[in-house]
């Protein structure tokens, strides 16, 4: 038996919009704490914290305009022209030895959330451990995986998650402190 | 079966909610994708009301949508109700059972001196003419759409012998725009998706919510400093607390005794395992440690062990481990080549999961003492299942077209419904507990 209900539709973003609600106010952008802190009340707007993180363009010749190393599926294996891509940018931090870069590691939308956070960040550290193998140092690199919540296309065939599935190599402006 | 007087009702309903709180994000639409073959036949009569509580909530539309919702009742359209009692004694037990109603409800809504609302109501055997129950309701005025599903909660265990989780909350993720203008939010809702309140909005991702056992706070992970952090806040208040450490850290999930979060934690090496974070002392205690995939921890509800995903033996499977330090894992799931993201069930004998079903990600159900497995849903992309407190209910989420919708299926595979955002996607639902 299939039944249909429908118990509102447009009107309710009609009546919605007719509403007195209040949005609440953005909390200001608190610096990021590696234990822990309080917030203000209500419901919180999430503000990134600018300043440390700030994302650049990077260098832009040759293979070092492209940032993004791609996948198979379930497979965090560097091949083809990634490895290409991936010495380029090893190469360039090599002589660079202040520029920082953060690589974030993405995967399709397909299995689950956390498994895929998973997953991006075993790309993101596969990339990272050739970067070091190929002269980068450690200090130069950060990793974040944002596995399938932030994909490149939107798009729900083979297509679209072979697009999805990559690292993004993002060079960050604020350069490494000097050593002492 | 519902006219279009019952759906001017029921818009009368949700646009009062929408008012009476602070509304996040347009309030979800549902449809009821399939049902039970023998439902229950009640009726539902309109409320006696001396008060203009809520804006005046139909409270017997609130009932009704409950009850047919849940895919084990139908209820008798109000226009061929053969009479309008409110009261027990003026049911005429043979009128309604003329009208093909086994029960007949009635109630109602009084103000009390103290300023709060009481709601009474009477279930009726039409077929014996014995009164099944009677019970009263009492809160504040704004709280009369409560009341109703604690009505509904009543009748549903009175009849059907489990209770009912109607007057329960779901919380729940909510996209819009397409990287990189993505808009998060996390949102609570009454079961049935309405009384939405805004918990979170970030333009990173939010992901993996969480109840507390007492259902005052949530555990979720954001990205709001480009970094994953595990965050608990009190929902009432919006207080709340990170633990970020190196790496990733995800999957939050509260212990039974509300004392602890088991999470993983991937650390610098990049290799996520599952820890135990004690919430007063911050202390963390490391339960796994393999160079695999380990995460999505549950707890067992004796809080003695935990089940999660791993792909240590060459595919994500879902393996169970005592809840201290130096135990070992036993393997739970053998079929098929993926099973992932487990849940268990309040009673700890069914295990909740995303399987990979003839190259479908669906939502299956596996008999923990058997090891016997079904396959609940019938989606591509089914994801994040989640028990109602009563365990006969799972939420979980669906791609409907190009748009994340929830779904919710009954144990047995065979009452489902649809809750989809007018706009933009809704996805990873979590059931909150049975309010005290």
């Amino acid at each position: 038996m299939r039944r249909v209900i429908v118990v509102l539709l447009v009107a309710a973003s009609l009546a919605l919009g007719a509403c007195a609600h209040k949005r609440p106010k953005p909390a200001p952008p608190e610096a990021p704490d590696a234990s822990a802190g309080a917030q203000g009340s209500g419901a919180n707007t999430a503000n990134a914290a600018a300043g440390a993180d700030e994302e650049g363009a990077g260098p832009q010749a040759g293979l070092l305009a492209t940032k993004v190393v791609y996948f198979d599926f379930d497979s965090s294996e560097i091949k083809g022209t990634g490895t290409d891509v991936v010495a380029a940018h090893a190469k360039y931090l090599t002589a660079h030895s202040s520029t920082r870069v953060r690589l974030e590691g993405h995967t399709d939308e397909r299995g689950s959330r956390e498994y895929n956070i998973g997953l991006g960040e075993r790309r993101a550290q596969s990339v990272r451990r050739a970067l070091l193998l190929q002269g980068a140092a450690d200090a130069q690199i950060s990793t974040v995986s944002y596995g399938e919540e932030r994909p490149a296309v939107p798009g729900h065939d083979e297509a679209a998650w072979a697009k999805n599935r990559r690292v993004e190599i993002v060079y960050l402006t604020q350069p490494l402190a000097p050593k002492q | 079966m519902s006219g279009p007087r019952a759906i001017a009702g029921a818009l009368a309903v949700v646009v009062v909610a929408l008012c009476a709180t602070r509304s996040a994000h347009a309030a979800l639409q549902i449809e009821i994708t399939s049902g039970v073959r023998d439902p229950v036949p009640i009726a539902i009569v309109p409320f006696a009301r001396a008060v203009p509580a809520d804006g005046g909530l139909d409270v017997a539309e609130v009932v009704q949508h409950d009850l047919e919702g849940s895919g084990r009742f139908r209820a008798l359209p109000r226009e061929r109700m053969p009479a309008t009692p409110t009261r027990a004694d003026e049911i005429a037990a043979p009128l309604w059972k003329g009208a093909g109603s086994d029960y007949v409800v009635v109630g109602r809504v009084s103000a009390m001196e103290s300023g709060q609302v009481a709601v009474d109501f009477d279930l009726v055997n039409t077929l014996t003419g014995a009164r099944l129950a009677t019970q009263r309701f009492v809160g504040a005025p704004g709280a009369l759409r409560n009341a109703a599903h604690r009505v509904s909660d009543a009748i549903y265990q009175k009849i059907l012998g489990v209770r009912g989780a109607f007057a329960t909350r779901i919380a729940y993720v909510a996209v819009d725009g397409s990287p990189p203008a993505q808009h998060f939010q996390l949102i609570v809702a009454d079961a049935d998706g309405a009384n939405q309140h805004l918990v979170l909005e970030s333009r990173f991702p939010l992901m993996s919510p969480s109840w507390s056992p007492d259902g005052q706070w949530l555990a979720y992970v954001s990205f709001e400093t480009k970094h994953s952090g595990v965050y608990v806040q009190l929902v009432r208040s919006g207080e709340r607390q990170v633990s970020a450490r190196a790496g990733v850290n995800g999957a939050p999930e509260w212990s039974p005794d509300g004392r602890k979060l088991a999470l993983t934690l991937g650390g610098s090496s990049g290799n996520p395992d599952i820890y135990i974070l004690d919430l007063a002392s911050q202390d963390l205690t490391r339960i796994t440690d393999d160079p695999a995939i380990d995460t999505e921890p549950v707890w067992a509800p004796d809080g003695h062990s935990l089940y999660f995903t791993s792909d240590r033996a060459g595919s994500a499977q879902i393996y169970q481990i005592g809840a201290q330090p130096g135990a070992r894992p036993k393997r739970i799931t053998f079929g098929g080549s993926y099973n992932a993201r487990p849940r268990v069930s309040p009673d700890g004998s069914q295990l909740a999961m995303v399987t990979l079903d003839n190259g479908a990600y669906r939502v299956a159900v596996q008999d923990l003492a058997s090891g016997t497995v079904r396959v609940l849903s019938h989606g591509r992309l089914d994801e994040s299942p989640s028990f109602a407190p009563n365990g006969a209910t799972l939420i979980y989420a669906e791609r409907d077209g190009e748009r994340g919708a929830l779904a919710t299926v009954s144990i047995d595979g065979l009452t489902g419904l649809r809750l989809k955002a007018p706009q933009g996607e809704v996805r990873e639902p979590a059931w909150g507990p049975f309010s005290p």
